[in-house]
């Protein structure tokens, strides 16, 4: 073995152009691996758009309907309900839904495309237990001004009839409204935007 | 020791060469028929077919409407107006219309057919599309000389018409062991590869039942392996990366072994 | 003799882990300052590849396993949810299925480098040892998951090798239906050949490949020439016919690594079914104990073997040759009597067995493959015979024959 006669250049040069197409193709190479692990066709199947009709449910009356495999509430709401909005703003720590927790267009008073009718994915913002629909009031073992809503049993969050979420709770954000559409009057479609939104 | 490097590649090469061997399963093929999954306009024509003609009885379980749609360039309107009768939603796959009472008419239930095409060939299934013919001795009048006894009825009599077995068909059938001449527009006349002769005529001619045939069977190849368009696309991508790849590992190769003398 | 930690007395953040760890010391003994060889052919590229299917293998079967359902009722369905469904999952499938293919084949050739420049010979017994056993547990390994796809061949395939052990006289029966868990091979069977596949057999293999390198780095590489390239070290101590496995040899497995993957990659992306030798096609109809497939035959890697079964006309004796082809290279080392290594510098008669070994071989894989027929029968007797005369004779006409002279110094 001799050194003689090495292109030093030529040899690094070649050295760094294979490292960096290698490096290249490894990457590439393990792009469909990490990919094959995002949700199957089967899953985004099982995850489509739900029709639920919504026309036996009365005044006051909770349903839930799984979408994604999480539950999904449909309220019809009371007018008393809604009237309650307004007397916890004080206790509430996003009275406005600024934080992006909803749809925009049900970014609103009632954050709801309907004022009556409140749909909302029912995983707690805090570690995703199932809060527990609590429309008696009062009920000072919840809070001193309780006006209704849901109340969370695994560490206690506490959320308003339109899911805004109080002070003071480890929930950090309102409960999520997921897209949804009405199709006609009493069949709202969860998981699809209204037409004419984007 | 050239010698034995030929007796060693010739290892290397039987190995190969014993993977050239088709391993076709049982009966005889008449036809072959090379499917075409890039002709999508013809996979469409096969998918309206195959709703129309085959999947009031067959199932395709492992194939989605959602997936049809994207690969054969199908809009959802399109979707759900001509192959979705069974159902709203574009990702279920494809159940038979009638798939509980079929069994009991002909009685065995009609097979799933999301992986014939890859089990039997699609040459055979076209074969077998082909050689329907008037058996009155069978439940339902018609025979097939691909699969004898065949529960199927002949469900394309109506576009095909009525083939009949001569008597001395069995002659015949040696005499064109070797006429692999199917598929897509050839011609055979009267004396088709299977033997068999044209009786009555269908509402479509030879030719446009082969065409109409050969989409059905190109929708069924595709139906059993939707992926492989793109594989193969994106198998160009890597061969072109690989050559690049294994060029500069050569002249790396043969920079650093210019030291070795 | 005491371990001295960090040898080569490094410093910094590598020297904190020298201190603790030999990783200069591996990289050095291992890599940069193993010497090889200079005059490795076209033969030595299949150790290098294997270690690559090899990867390739372990890899692609993890992403496998978190989709695949080991359950009789599920297999054959998460077989093809993976097909269609998982992103990329066909092209991971392929990957893993033509890889079985690729590792035989890559194993063939690599043993048959072997046996043509005697590698297996003193002092390079255990690194033969070693391998055999690679080859038996990747057999193992091979049939495991063959059978996990829950296909018709997959289950008649299934059915055929776990019947072999019911030759073993008195208890056989009872031991097919303890392997099997069932009276049939059934979701018991699959759910263990699941755990052996993607557990146990893997775990072993990975281990006897380790072995398998410490040997050939304790001793060193062989080469065409089978002679010692220690016997002319220089001043410092290195083998003037050696050359450093970094980065001379690292550059060209990098280059033959590039070649493999174009064939290997050109089959999993354009023909992965590899004419229904690497996929079959009826293991895509879901299995029926009820029908068995009018030609079952087994993957093509056991063709050779399958032969020697059929040819033998008894159950108990088939399966007994059967075993003995495999179990009969361990004692390669030991029938090999001849005063050199490479088969460039022995004898006529041993060039000519090795040369009919090759061609019975090759036969004998096709007719394993073929439907049972009078003239496969009897070529593959023939080729059962050849095979063994081939290792059993080895004693006789290694030692018999004229060799020539070794080179003191490795050529070409």
């Amino acid at each position: 073995m001799s050194n003689q006669g090495v292109d030093g250049g030529r040899r690094r040069f070649l050295t760094q152009a294979t490292a960096v197409v290698g490096g290249a193709g490894a990457v590439a190479a393990a792009w469909p691996f990490l990919a094959s692990l995002k949700p199957s066709e089967r899953a985004k199947a099982l995850g489509a758009p739900v029709v639920q009709d919504i026309s036996a449910v009365e005044p006051g009356q909770r349903i839930t309907v799984a979408w994604r495999g999480k539950p999904v509430w449909v309220v019809r709401r009371t007018p008393e309900m809604l009237e309650s909005l307004d007397q916890v703003t004080e206790q509430l720590s996003d009275p406005d839904s600024e934080q992006p927790q909803q749809p925009s267009y049900a970014q609103n008073h009632a954050r709801a495309l309907k004022p009556e009718v409140l749909v909302m994915v029912g995983s707690c913002t805090h570690l995703g237990c199932s809060p527990t629909f609590r429309p008696d009031h009062p009920a000072p073992e919840i809070h001193s001004n309780w006006q209704g809503g849901y109340f969370c049993p695994c560490h206690g969050s506490m959320f308003d009839h339109a899911g805004r979420v109080y002070k003071g709770v480890p929930a950090p954000l309102n409960l999520l409204v997921p897209p949804h559409r009405y199709e006609s009057d009493t069949m709202v479609v969860i998981g699809e935007d209204p037409k004419d939104v984007g | 020791m050239k010698s034995l490097f030929l007796t060693a590649g010739a290892l290397a090469l039987g190995l190969m060469a014993s993977f050239g061997a088709a391993a076709a399963g049982g009966g005889h093929v008449p036809f072959s028929y090379a499917p075409d999954p890039a002709n999508t306009a013809s996979l469409q024509r096969g998918a309206r077919n195959f709703t129309a003609y085959c999947a009031a009885c067959h199932s395709m379980s492992l194939l989605r409407y959602s997936r049809i749609g994207e690969d054969l360039d199908i809009p959802e309107e399109m979707l759900k107006a001509n192959l979705m009768f069974n159902t709203d939603s574009t990702g279920d796959t494809m159940h038979a219309a009638s798939a509980p009472g079929a069994a009991n008419w002909f009685g065995q239930k009609p097979p799933d057919l999301s992986l014939t095409a890859r089990a039997r060939t699609p040459s055979w299934v076209y074969s077998y599309l082909m050689s329907f013919y008037v058996d009155d001795s069978r439940p339902l009048g018609a025979n097939n000389t691909v699969l004898a006894g065949a529960s199927m009825p002949h469900v394309l009599w109506e576009l095909q018409g009525w083939q009949v077995k001569p008597e001395k068909a069995e002659g015949d059938d040696a005499a064109h062991e070797d006429d692999h001449g199917g598929g897509h527009g050839s011609g055979h006349g009267d004396a088709s590869p299977n033997g068999l002769e044209l009786a009555t005529e269908g509402q479509l001619t030879p030719k446009e039942f082969q065409a109409f045939v050969g989409d059905i069977v190109n929708f069924m190849a595709y139906a059993a392996e939707p992926g492989r368009v793109e594989r193969q696309q994106l198998g160009v991508k890597v061969m072109l990366f690989l050559l690049v790849f294994t060029f500069l590992a050569y002249l790396l190769k043969k920079e650093y072994w210019r030291d070795v003398h | 003799m005491a371990i001295v930690p960090n040898p080569h007395k490094t410093t910094g953040v590598l020297g904190w882990i020298d201190d603790r760890f030999p990783l200069t010391k591996m990289w050095k003994d291992h890599i940069s300052e193993y010497y090889a060889p200079k005059n490795f052919n076209f033969w030595y590229f299949f150790g290098s590849l294997a270690m690559v299917v090899l990867v390739n293998q372990l890899l692609t079967g993890i992403f496998l396993t978190m989709h695949y359902k080991p359950s009789a009722e599920l297999a054959f369905g998460s077989i093809e949810y993976i097909m269609r469904d998982v992103p990329f999952g066909n092209i991971i499938r392929y990957l893993h299925s033509t890889g079985a293919s690729a590792f035989f084949l890559v194993v063939f050739l690599h043993m048959y480098r072997a046996l043509m420049y005697g590698s297996y010979k003193k002092p390079r017994e255990l690194i033969w040892i070693f391998g055999c056993l690679i080859f038996l547990v990747l057999m193992a390994e091979a049939f495991a998951g063959y059978v996990l796809p829950w296909g018709q061949m997959s289950y008649w395939g299934a059915q055929v090798i776990i019947s072999l052990f019911g030759a073993i006289p008195v208890i056989g029966n009872d031991i097919v239906i303890w392997i099997q868990g069932d009276y049939i091979p059934s979701d018991a069977t699959l759910n263990r050949l699941f755990s052996l596949h993607v557990i146990a057999l893997p775990f072993v293999l990975v281990g006897l490949v380790v072995a398998h390198l410490m040997a050939l780095h304790e001793v060193g590489s062989n080469n065409p020439d089978g002679i010692e390239i220690k016997k002319h070290k220089d001043a410092s101590g290195k083998p003037l016919d050696g050359i450093a496995f970094h980065p001379y040899y690292t550059v060209k497995d990098l280059f033959g690594v590039g070649g493999f993957l174009i064939i290997f990659l050109g089959i999993v992306f354009f023909v992965p079914d590899g004419g229904g030798y690497f996929l079959e096609r009826p293991n895509f109809i879901q299995a029926d104990p009820l029908v068995t497939p009018e030609h079952i035959t087994p993957a093509w890697y056991f063709g050779a073997f399958y032969a020697m079964l059929r040819a033998v006309p008894s159950k108990a004796m088939g399966v007994i040759t059967m075993g003995a082809a495999v179990l009969i290279l361990f004692a390669v080392p030991w029938l090999d009597r001849s005063k050199v290594r490479s088969i460039r510098y022995k004898g006529w008669l041993s060039k000519i067995a090795l040369a009919v070994f090759s061609v019975a071989f090759v036969l004998l894989s096709y007719y394993g493959l073929q439907p049972p027929s009078e003239i496969g029968t009897f070529i593959s007797r023939l080729g059962t015979v050849i095979y063994f005369a081939f290792f059993l004779l080895m004693p006789f006409y290694t030692s018999i024959e004229k060799t020539k002279p070794e080179p003191e110094r490795v050529t070409g």
